[in-house]
């Protein structure tokens, strides 16, 4: 196995962790907590009257910040590989990346004046 | 000190030393701060006498007293529940929490694994959780749960981009994204050719660090920003279903969160483990002394307003994000890029 795979494996080694722990504290709880089981108790809470209707609905206004948040985000993603070679780059990296984020920003001013960032 | 980290017993069993470590360390964390901040901080400033009063002196018993009702719980899942994503929720939040300690580095030698994309990594894995909480808000079949998970969702994307972009001006400083390259950099930079005290980034990235803890605030669902779980209108949100230790993951994720952003933030700008004039072993022995001090002064301001400010809006959250955060934080990089090249 190579270094960079082996650094990659603590990741994996975490993930195990965390899992095991959430797994040992659960498991060890059972030991200790009571078990008395009531049907009124497995009901859905609503703030103490029987609930109504089943699953609940979302509002779609949401998905429109998603859409935004997926393109700035991939720019994040091109973003840092650029702050890491900036000094080898130069006055040209500069201005590269002045001209990607000003097409950006526009692009956030039109979703801006189109009201999408208005929460109504 | 020095001929101990000098051993070499194969990577296998570092690994597994690291591991245990960073096991115990991250509920460790956690305890600290909601005992320091939480329970005492709150008291004082709040003049909550309920915190203060178990054991005698100053309370102290009372986190021991929440910890041993959370273990007497019982253990209940609505039967509307979505019984295998219901379980698995409160997990996928840890697990996001433990990735992050992978790569803070507490000494030079003194990390995990110091990965070379480091800060990227960390802000990466920070963002599983917002699944988890989606998770938990859709299994739970609990129309106060839904609203709370999606709330969170839409205020955890919201706040990643301000987060990711106010770190970029540091990694442009520092020409690297790795934590430990950028703690080095730090100290052995200077300020207009003085280099008693190093470079702590906070001097030049001061507009960065701020966007960062504002944006920390809303990805730990902190007051100003707690619509997700605002108590008195959606009862704890996605959370409302989970009872006992299922509901103190959610704990533990949320204050281990925070316990890894403030030591992001210490490492980030305040030169993390590095003393002025301390290399080589000695820093091993003193760095994760060092950066908890420093992590826990930048606690200290996140919890400090959390006692202080009143919640905002939905509206006025979002607003506040795109209209404000983001826009900031793009002038920024560009700002910081101008001054690295042309300097």
């Amino acid at each position: 196995m190579t270094e960079y795979y082996r650094q990659y494996l603590a990741v994996a080694v975490f993930i195990g962790a965390a899992l095991g722990m959430v797994g040992a504290m659960l498991g060890a709880g059972r030991l200790v907590r009571p078990h008395r089981p009531q049907p009124e108790k497995y009901i859905t809470y609503e703030a103490g009257s029987d609930p109504v209707g089943g699953w609940g609905q979302s509002n779609v206004r949401y998905y429109i910040y998603a859409l935004l948040f997926v393109i700035f985000d991939v720019e994040a993603a091109f973003v840092f590989p650029w702050a890491v070679h900036l000094e080898g780059l130069g006055f040209y990296g500069l201005i590269e990346m002045a001209i990607f984020i000003v097409v950006l920003a526009v692009a956030l001013l039109y979703a801006w004046r189109k009201g999408v960032l208005r929460w109504a | 000190m020095t001929h101990l980290l000098a051993v070499d017993i194969g990577w296998g069993w570092t690994l597994a030393i690291k591991t245990v470590v960073v096991l115990g360390l991250i509920p460790l964390g956690a305890l600290i701060l909601g005992y320091t901040f939480l329970l005492k901080m709150m008291s004082h400033m709040q003049s909550r006498l309920g915190p203060m009063d178990p054991g005698g002196f100053h309370g102290w018993f009372q986190l021991v007293g929440d910890g041993m009702k959370f273990l007497q719980k019982e253990d209940i899942m609505p039967e509307q529940a979505d019984r295998r994503v219901f379980a698995l929720a409160p997990a996928v939040v840890v697990i996001s929490t433990f990735l992050i300690f992978v790569v803070i580095p507490t000494g030079p030698r003194l990390v995990v694994k110091d990965l070379d994309v480091g800060v990227f990594y960390a802000l990466a894995v920070s963002s599983l959780s917002i699944i988890g909480v989606l998770m938990a808000g859709w299994a739970s079949a609990n129309k106060f749960a839904l609203l709370g998970a999606l709330r969170a969702a839409a205020q955890l994307i919201a706040y990643e981009l301000p987060l990711l972009l106010a770190v970029v001006g540091v990694v442009v400083q520092a020409g690297t994204m790795n934590l430990n390259g950028i703690v080095t950099a730090q100290q052995n930079g200077a300020i207009f050719g003085w280099d008693g005290l190093g470079n702590p980034y906070i001097l030049t990235q001061f507009v960065g660090f701020a966007l960062f803890l504002v944006a920390a605030q809303a990805e730990l669902t902190q007051t100003p920003f707690d619509m997700p779980v605002a108590e008195s209108e959606l009862v704890s949100g996605y959370m409302v279903e989970y009872t006992g230790f299922r509901f103190l993951f959610f704990f533990i994720g949320e204050f281990g969160t925070a316990f890894a952003f403030a030591a992001l933030a210490a490492t980030l700008v305040l030169g993390g483990w590095a003393l002025p004039g301390v290399h080589g072993g000695t820093a091993d022995l003193l760095g994760p002394l060092v950066l908890f001090v420093k992590l826990m002064a930048v606690a200290f301001l996140i919890f400090w307003v959390r006692f202080t400010y009143p919640r905002l809006r939905e509206d006025q959250l979002q607003a506040m994000a795109w209209k404000y955060l983001i826009p900031i934080a793009l002038a920024n990089i560009l700002v910081t890029g101008l001054f690295k090249v042309w300097l």
